[in-house]
């Protein structure tokens, strides 16, 4: 009941989506852009690589006044620097990257949403190529991503534990759990055990569950239009996919390190030219999951976004309403894309961790 | 890639890698293995109850077999009892009819017999009557004899006559 309620929730927001972004479009476009000469188009890609970009504050919109000043509504979030010692301060001190952050006598600015250090005044010096030559800070900084991942653990976490205690009085689920139980049997039935096997799956079905659902739900929330994108930081599906990567290395069996070093059933000179093959593709493997994910979400939020930006750039009836019936078409696929690359995901490690764990007959 | 690359944060990576992980074990403990037990052990119940069932219905076929079984048992039993019966029923019949014929030709043939001896003593009273009668006509002959001769031969015819109709 209430995943419905959530999927009407978001389908609804969907709609409300353009509204919001026409608000926060205009508003921090002029807060960027500072001069107001600058072309729609140039807004709108600029907006737009600013979504793409993870940031230091939860930004809601903000205010012009009259008067042509800037009140931005937004939540900061801590920054924490290793920069000779622990830094850690609000992200609230860079006033939305128009002031210079001083911590205990460093400086430090944002420029194009990364930390560098700086002087008193903030000078930031370029090379030949335009790129920042400060000094870049060890950042762990509790971004906006970061505290969306942390909030969506919180959600899955009470979720699912409310499901397991209901488990504890009846064996049937109720509520939530009658939506998420065919879900979790298909991830069991139809993921795991065909690609993993009935001996070895039990190992992995946390990992395999943990994963979808957090894709899954991340990538929904994304489409909402809080403008939160986390998968499609390259830094998150790095993560996810590194894991997958350890997993399949550190449960490998005697087998499946034979099959990468030592193929047997070939000549022996081509077991030489595919031991370096072979290694390299279990790199690959998990290197094609990182981009998969991140460049379907970045590619599905750029297109929907730029879509949505052609409703401003047409500035009539007819294009501005093509070009919403168009995005809304767009958030539907979207929200289908949403769950395909969380199936996906679940669906290619499973098959990882099954090559990892498969016994070989004898060739 | 050089974009990729300048977008990674090291940061994101760390918190992502930990949160991730946490969430991992926490939902492993709290979450997955008891949701996932409960369900084993639901489809657990539902296979041995369905087996169950299977087995009942095994049972009760068996029972239905054998009552069958036992019903054509009795059924036969009481048509050989109620032929052995009916046999046994003729068989008296027969015999019986069988004693009284028999009885009755022997009564047949003792009446035959008394018939026979009662004929037998009839005649020998009548043989001693006659002679007996032949010995009064020849005395009275022998008496009448000595007077006339005509006399005698009347009377002897006389008697003859009477005797005669026996």
């Amino acid at each position: 009941m209430r995943r419905n309620f959530l999927m009407k929730k978001i389908t609804l927001l969907l709609f409300l989506v353009s509204f919001v972004s026409v608000a926060q479009h205009d508003e921090s476009s002029v807060a960027e852009a500072t001069s107001k000469d600058k072309g729609i188009k140039e807004q709108v890609k600029e907006f737009i690589d600013h979504h793409l970009q993870d940031s230091y504050s939860f930004d809601f919109f903000s205010i012009t006044n009259d008067a042509g000043e800037i009140t931005h509504y937004s939540l900061p979030l801590p920054v924490i620097l290793w920069d000779n010692g622990l830094k850690v301060f609000s992200s609230s001190k860079f006033h939305h990257g128009e002031t210079v952050a001083e911590v205990s006598g460093n400086y430090y600015t944002l420029y194009h949403s990364k930390i560098y250090k700086t002087d008193a005044s903030g000078t930031i010096h370029y090379d030949a190529a335009h790129h920042p030559t400060n000094i870049k800070p060890l950042d762990f900084s509790f971004t906006k991503a970061i505290s969306f991942v942390f909030l969506v653990a919180l959600l899955m976490f009470f979720m699912f534990r409310k499901m397991a205690k209901n488990y504890e009085k009846n064996a049937l689920p109720k509520g939530m759990g009658r939506l998420l139980e065919p879900i979790i049997l298909y991830i069991r039935d139809d993921i795991a055990i065909p690609n993993i096997g009935k001996k070895h799956y039990k190992r992995y079905m946390s990992y395999l569950l943990t994963i979808f659902f957090f894709v899954w739900i991340i990538n929904l929330l994304g489409l909402t239009p809080l403008g939160v994108n986390v998968t499609n930081n390259i830094a998150i599906t790095f993560s996810l996919a590194i894991m997958t990567y350890l997993i399949t290395t550190f449960t490998g069996n005697k087998s499946y390190w034979k099959h990468i070093f030592w193929m047997p059933g070939v000549p022996a000179l081509m077991k030489i030219i595919l031991a370096p093959i072979e290694l390299l593709g279990t790199f690959i493997k998990p290197f094609a999951l990182m981009i998969r994910l991140y460049a379907n979400i970045t590619a599905g939020h750029i297109v929907l976004m730029s879509i949505i930006g052609m409703m401003f750039v047409f500035h009539n009836w007819i294009g501005s309403s093509l070009s919403f019936v168009l995005a809304f078409i767009l958030s539907l696929l979207e929200l289908l894309v949403a769950a395909l690359q969380a199936y996906i995901f679940t669906m290619l490690s499973s098959l990882y961790f099954g090559a990892a764990v498969e016994e070989h007959d004898e060739h | 890639m050089d974009k990729l690359i300048n977008d990674f944060s090291f940061g994101t990576f760390f918190w992502m890698s930990v949160l991730f992980i946490g969430l991992v074990f926490l939902l492993k403990k709290f979450a997955w293995k008891p949701i996932l037990d409960a369900v084993n052990d639901r489809e657990e119940g539902i296979l041995n109850a369905l087996a169950s069932a299977e087995d009942a219905k095994k049972e009760m076929q068996n029972l239905t077999a054998d009552n069958a079984n036992l019903l054509k048992e009795a059924r036969a039993e009481r048509d050989a009892m109620m032929k052995e019966a009916r046999e046994i029923k003729e068989a008296m019949i027969s015999e019986a009819k069988d004693e009284a014929k028999e009885q009755a030709a022997k009564m047949i043939e003792n009446a035959v017999t008394a018939i026979d001896q009662e004929k037998q003593a009839a005649l020998a009273h009548l043989k001693k009557e006659v002679a007996e009668l032949s010995i009064g006509i020849a005395e009275a002959v022998v008496k009448k004899e000595l007077s006339s001769q005509d006399e005698q031969i009347k009377l002897v015819e006389g008697m003859l006559k009477d005797v005669t109709l026996n």
